[in-house]
């Protein structure tokens, strides 16, 4: 790697389970306002975005987003049809080029307009799949049990897995502030078996912004930057009846090319209770390590964006000086299908 | 589903009026032009591997697949499953049901569909014999197009049958229970003292059973008596009043025999060894020869029957 580059701003929005009435630009734009004023800076080297056209149904929807940014006279601009944490990979490759030093990466969504559990349906194969039209937490309840069969761990594992998580969320003034998981008479019934509602990350709108850059403007902007030493993005092939969705082979892979050791804060997207689990033995994260401070997908999960908040929560701990190495993580497509692992580090700052 | 039901009247709609039209190519279509005729087929890899669904690449290596196309199953092996106990409109069953991957017989990989293991009350849990292992196979439409759709489902492999059992009689119960039931028609209980043990056998059957003497000496009896063993049960019967229900064998006063009897009146918990108990009659209008004229026996406010006294009638 040539040059060093590093998280050196991050802002989100008060994600919400509920429609609020703003559009998708009126959401993102304040979080877009706020990194500028935490940065300094009004332009950037390159801006890449992460949204998703299905979510509101509009065509070109990232395209009324640059409004945010302020694309006059024209900018250096990328979009993907993923997670912002995509885009923030797009963002990083492009920082190691050398011609610019800074970049404006976010990610946002708006699921309550939708029915989000039919539009995931969209992302799956065309032929054999989406017709049977089978939605994302069924697909991810056939991961469930088959993890829970081959692992032997039980239900109640997965539930304090939502209770530690949603603890965390009402500590996070950013999250949605969800119950414990042992009162209501709906946390007994299942959602798909053998998830509960509590195993499923709730429907949320939200944004978020990170500021990459590279080296000496690095250390201007930020003063703890948490360097971006590895990050890495794997995949599995896409038809999930040839994969083991019993382990994450693919996050395993990301996350021994990002060099995921010695991790002290991990922020993982995992958006049932169980993916947790799954994650935390493919990247080798054991009991010392904590995990989702911030309550994780579980207590906010707005799509498009919640991969990127991993990473911005994982580097604000670097920045805030609580951590000296921690990792972010995004998955993408359905059961864990597509992994990327962000190991970001402090040690240089002294 | 309850926390994401999405909005009941669109005021948006993203669609391709009838459909989008795909061309599939010749591996899938291949696949799919089987399960139109009722067959289910995967392609072999360069490796050996049966993909099924098949796809133009060995997902392993990315090379292109070899041109045999293997039939397989149609019976299969689940090998993960989760169960929808509310089925949204997307869904291809409007009752619970499950999703599963299922490795057809003779492939190597699983496909995933829709198994229907009966018919369950919307919200149910999922049932036991639902298990990864359980053999199933497809269920075919009669009018195939050529979709993934042609097999509506899959079904569990027939593991039982349930065959009709029925055989009808006349029975007559012999003079003495004939008289005995006289007696029930009327509210009395009968029984008949041995001339051997003196011991009062009731119901009677017109003779001893313990000294083997005929029996005709006729001796009116209460209709209360002394729980000296029962049973809770859980299963129901057509003469039980509710699930669950307790049998029980009854010492009529002054019998020497127990009558089996149902006991209610009292939660199936609280019921004892040694408690006293009275006959229960359905209203006069309702007698005729049956014991149904005693629906049950109920307790009485009595001080329960040392264990001594009842050990000997279990």
């Amino acid at each position: 790697m040539s040059r060093d580059i590093a998280v050196v701003a991050f802002a989100q929005t008060r994600h919400s389970g509920e429609d609020l009435g703003l559009a998708e630009i009126e959401m993102l734009a304040p979080v877009i306002t706020e990194i500028k004023e935490k940065t300094g800076r009004r332009r950037f080297g390159f801006t890449c975005s992460g949204s998703c056209d299905y979510l509101a149904g509009a065509p070109f929807a990232f395209v009324s987003a640059l409004d945010t940014v302020g694309a006059w006279p024209p900018i250096s601009e990328s979009h993907v049809e993923m997670d912002g944490a995509w885009a923030l990979y797009e963002a990083w490759v492009k920082l190691l080029h050398g011609d610019i030093d800074t970049a404006l990466v976010y990610g946002f969504g708006k699921s309550t307009q939708g029915h989000l559990r039919a539009i995931l349906t969209q992302q799956l194969d065309p032929y054999t799949v989406a017709p049977l039209g089978i939605d994302a937490v069924s697909l991810a309840a056939l991961q469930a049990r088959a993890y829970l069969e081959r692992s032997g761990a039980k239900e109640d594992d997965l539930r304090a897995v939502a209770a530690r998580s949603r603890a965390a969320g009402r500590s996070n003034p950013f999250a949605l502030h969800l119950p414990d998981p042992d009162g209501s008479a709906a946390d007994h019934d299942y959602d798909v078996a053998p998830l509960h509602p509590y195993d499923v990350a709730p429907v949320t709108d939200g944004a978020a912004a990170i500021v990459l850059a590279a080296g000496d403007t690095a250390r201007e902007l930020c003063e703890r930057p948490a360097w971006i030493t590895g990050i890495d993005h794997r995949t599995e092939a896409h038809a999930p009846g040839v994969r083991d969705l019993t382990r994450s082979e693919s996050a395993r892979l990301a996350g021994e090319k990002a060099g995921a050791d010695g991790i002290e804060v991990a922020e993982l997207h995992a958006q049932y209770t169980h993916e947790e689990l799954i994650l935390r033995e493919a990247l080798g994260l054991g009991d010392d390590v904590t995990v989702n401070p911030s309550g994780g997908a579980l207590s906010a999960n707005p799509m498009m964006a919640a991969g990127l908040i991993r990473i911005g929560e994982a580097a604000a701990r670097i920045h805030d000086g609580t951590a000296s190495r921690t990792l972010g993580h995004a998955s993408s497509g359905p059961c864990l299908q597509q992994n990327l692992v962000c190991v970001l580090s402090g040690e240089k700052n002294g | 589903m309850p926390s994401d039901t999405g909005p009941s009247e669109p005021n948006h709609v993203l669609e391709f009026p009838g459909g989008y039209t795909r061309s599939v190519g010749p591996v899938i279509g291949r696949f799919l032009s089987e399960l139109r005729d009722g067959r289910l087929v995967g392609v072999r890899t360069a490796a050996g591997k049966v993909l099924v669904p098949p796809s133009e690449y060995d997902p392993d290596t990315g090379e292109d697949v070899t041109d045999e196309f293997v039939e397989v199953g149609p019976a299969g092996t689940v090998t993960t499953w989760s169960w929808v106990p509310r089925p949204a409109k997307e869904h291809p069953l409007g009752r619970p049901f499950a999703w599963a991957l299922i490795r057809p017989d003779g492939a190597d990989t699983a496909i995933l569909h829709a198994l229907d293991v009966g018919v369950f009350e919307e919200g149910a849990k999922p049932p036991r014999f639902l298990k990864s292992g359980m053999r199933v196979r497809p269920r075919w439409r009669p009018d195939r197009s050529g979709g993934i759709g042609d097999i509506e489902c899959f079904q569990p492999e027939v593991t039982t049958i349930n065959a009709p059992t029925r055989l009808e009689y006349e029975l007559k119960g012999g003079r003495a229970l004939g008289r005995f039931l006289e007696g029930i028609s009327q509210g009395r209980i009968l029984g008949h003292r041995c001339p051997v043990c003196e011991q009062v056998i009731v119901p009677m059957k017109g003779l001893c059973p313990r000294d083997g003497v005929a029996t005709s000496e006729e001796v009116e009896l209460p209709d209360t008596g002394t729980v000296t063993t029962f049973a809770v049960n859980n299963i129901p019967d057509p003469r039980a009043p509710e699930v669950p229900f307790v049998s029980a064998y009854v010492l009529l006063d002054g019998a020497g025999l127990t009558m089996l009897t149902l006991v209610a009146g009292i939660p199936a918990d609280q019921v004892r060894m040694g408690m006293r108990v009275k006959a229960a009659w359905r209203p006069r209008e309702e007698w005729d020869r049956t014991m149904a004229n005693i629906k049950w026996f109920e307790p009485i406010d009595e001080p329960d029957v040392p264990f001594e006294e009842i050990k000997d009638f279990m």
